[in-house]
């Protein structure tokens, strides 16, 4: 029953894939990213930029508020729990989310162990920064990943390393003997059935997204061009000048990533995108927590 | 045969796989000039009916693919396909292409945890497929006696044709049997009644 449910959750992430998934805060906000062509959305009291800026500890939305959302819109409505708190993803189970996103934004609740995320029946999506990490919370149960990038700054750069970096150390297990996986699964901290399929099929078991920092349709179709399968965004629609807008040129420009003309149209008069903060201002690296 | 793939969000990678394994053509579609090559069928695939019907629009594809489908296309909706090629949901005109004479509910079988296997027969084509239903729709009624009902589950239609157009509410892109789309290949080389 539970490997049956694993791969109907793996089979929703890929239904998602070459879309946007939006993070909203309000009703409203989830409506106005339904029709502007999300394909799922992520329902949090406070987008990540405004988690940044506040501080303190930083936890799981109001189940009442993100049922307010469940009911706004017909769309996969997601959310985030701290990494490790099982009680917390248990709380989303029981509201019937379709997606839980355990997640480094929030203020982590255990320092060593992420939840088993294979005693759930709903889905999981996780963060990761290399290829050892998205195979470990895979093992874990995760069924989609995303990369981390560097949440709430507007700065693609890491989500542009991560990608970089996963992608690369894929090629890397595609071209080895085989003889040399377990060593490989040894250097990765991963199990070695998990590098033994990337080494086989040359791509993740499960869909990987691009996520962190992506503002603007051009940083979208980036992260498509490097190999992501679809794109969170978080801060950086509802934190910028004209929403609709901007949301429905990055759902346009997941499509049609490899167009530059169109991409040229998508991009104009979109208001002001948000200030965001480069990597080297912020103090608190959200990637490094969970490892 | 070219088949063209609806490649504007969702598992349209899944379909193209299967139709090179059955030795198909295929191309994507994610704008008008995709959508202007020569072609013998359409696959729209599962994902999400909102964005892509969205995409459809905005993209200035709706109108041609829904006249070429009236003019007789052959075309295969899964899921997200089916809603799209559905006239009404429940009860009601909905936006899309609205080709098929068919009622649809959404997410009918409510939120990810009630997505679920099947087996199940289809009429004419496999006596037990593997069904696979994701935050699925089924279908309330045929609005027409040309829409012919090709399998239930659990007392709701999953699969429907009407003349040239083939729909499922389950993704047979998704497991490893391929009568479908087996069967929609013979049709588009053989066109029955």
């Amino acid at each position: 029953m539970k490997e049956n449910r694993q791969a109907l959750n793996r089979q929703l992430a890929q239904m998602l894939k070459g879309g946007v998934i939006m993070d909203v805060t309000t009703p409203e906000q989830a409506r106005i990213a339904e029709e502007a062509g999300a394909c799922a959305v992520m329902a949090l009291e406070r987008i990540p930029a405004d988690i940044r800026a506040a501080g303190g500890v930083s936890r799981m939305s109001d189940p009442k508020m993100i049922r307010g959302i469940q009911e706004a819109v017909s769309i996969p409505v997601m959310a985030k729990c701290r990494i490790g708190h099982i009680a917390e993803a248990q709380i989303l189970q029981a509201i019937e989310i379709d997606y839980i996103d355990e997640s480094e934004v929030l203020s982590p609740a255990d320092n060593i162990y992420h939840i088993d995320k294979t005693k759930f029946d709903v889905p999981f999506v996780c963060g990761a920064k290399n290829l050892g990490e998205a195979l470990r919370r895979i093992a874990e149960g995760a069924t989609m990943i995303r990369t981390k990038g560097e949440p709430g700054t507007g700065d693609v750069v890491q989500a542009v390393s991560h990608i970089r970096l996963m992608q690369s150390e894929i090629r890397r297990l595609v071209s080895m003997n085989e003889d040399e996986l377990f060593e490989a699964a040894k250097q990765l901290q991963a199990p070695y059935e998990l590098v033994k399929y990337v080494h086989e099929n040359g791509k993740l078991p499960v869909v990987n997204f691009a996520a962190g920092g992506v503002a603007t349709p051009a940083d979208a179709a980036l992260m498509m061009q490097l190999g992501a399968e679809g794109v969170f965004v978080g801060s950086g629609i509802f934190k910028s000048g004209n929403p609709q807008k901007r949301a429905a040129a990055i759902v346009q420009a997941v499509t049609n990533y490899q167009d530059a003309k169109l991409l040229a149209e998508l991009s104009e008069d979109l208001g002001e995108a948000m200030v965001g903060i480069n990597e080297q201002e912020i103090e608190l690296l959200m990637a490094e927590r969970g490892k | 045969m070219r088949v063209a793939v609806l490649a504007l969000q969702g598992a349209f990678i899944e379909h193209e796989q299967v139709l090179q394994e059955l030795g198909v053509e295929t191309f994507e579609v994610r704008q008008l000039s995709d959508w202007q090559q020569p072609k013998d069928a359409l696959i729209i695939p599962g994902g999400e009916s909102t964005t892509q019907v969205h995409l459809l629009s905005s993209l200035g594809l709706l109108h041609p693919i829904r006249q070429a489908i009236l003019d007789g296309l052959p075309v295969f909706g899964t899921c997200a396909g089916l809603i799209l090629l559905a006239k009404q949901e429940d009860g009601h005109p909905r936006e899309g292409l609205c080709t098929m004479d068919i009622d649809v509910c959404r997410n009918a079988y409510g939120r990810q945890l009630g997505s679920f296997n099947a087996m199940g027969e289809v009429a004419g084509i496999a006596d037990q497929l593997p069904m696979t239903f994701i935050r699925a729709p089924y279908v309330h009624r045929a609005l027409s006696p040309d829409v012919e009902i090709l399998s239930e589950v659990d007392g709701h239609i999953v699969a429907v044709r009407q003349r040239h157009q083939l729909a499922t509410a389950f993704h047979p892109e998704l497991t490893a049997d391929h009568h479908l789309h087996q069967y929609f290949i013979q049709q588009i080389n053989h066109p029955s009644a």
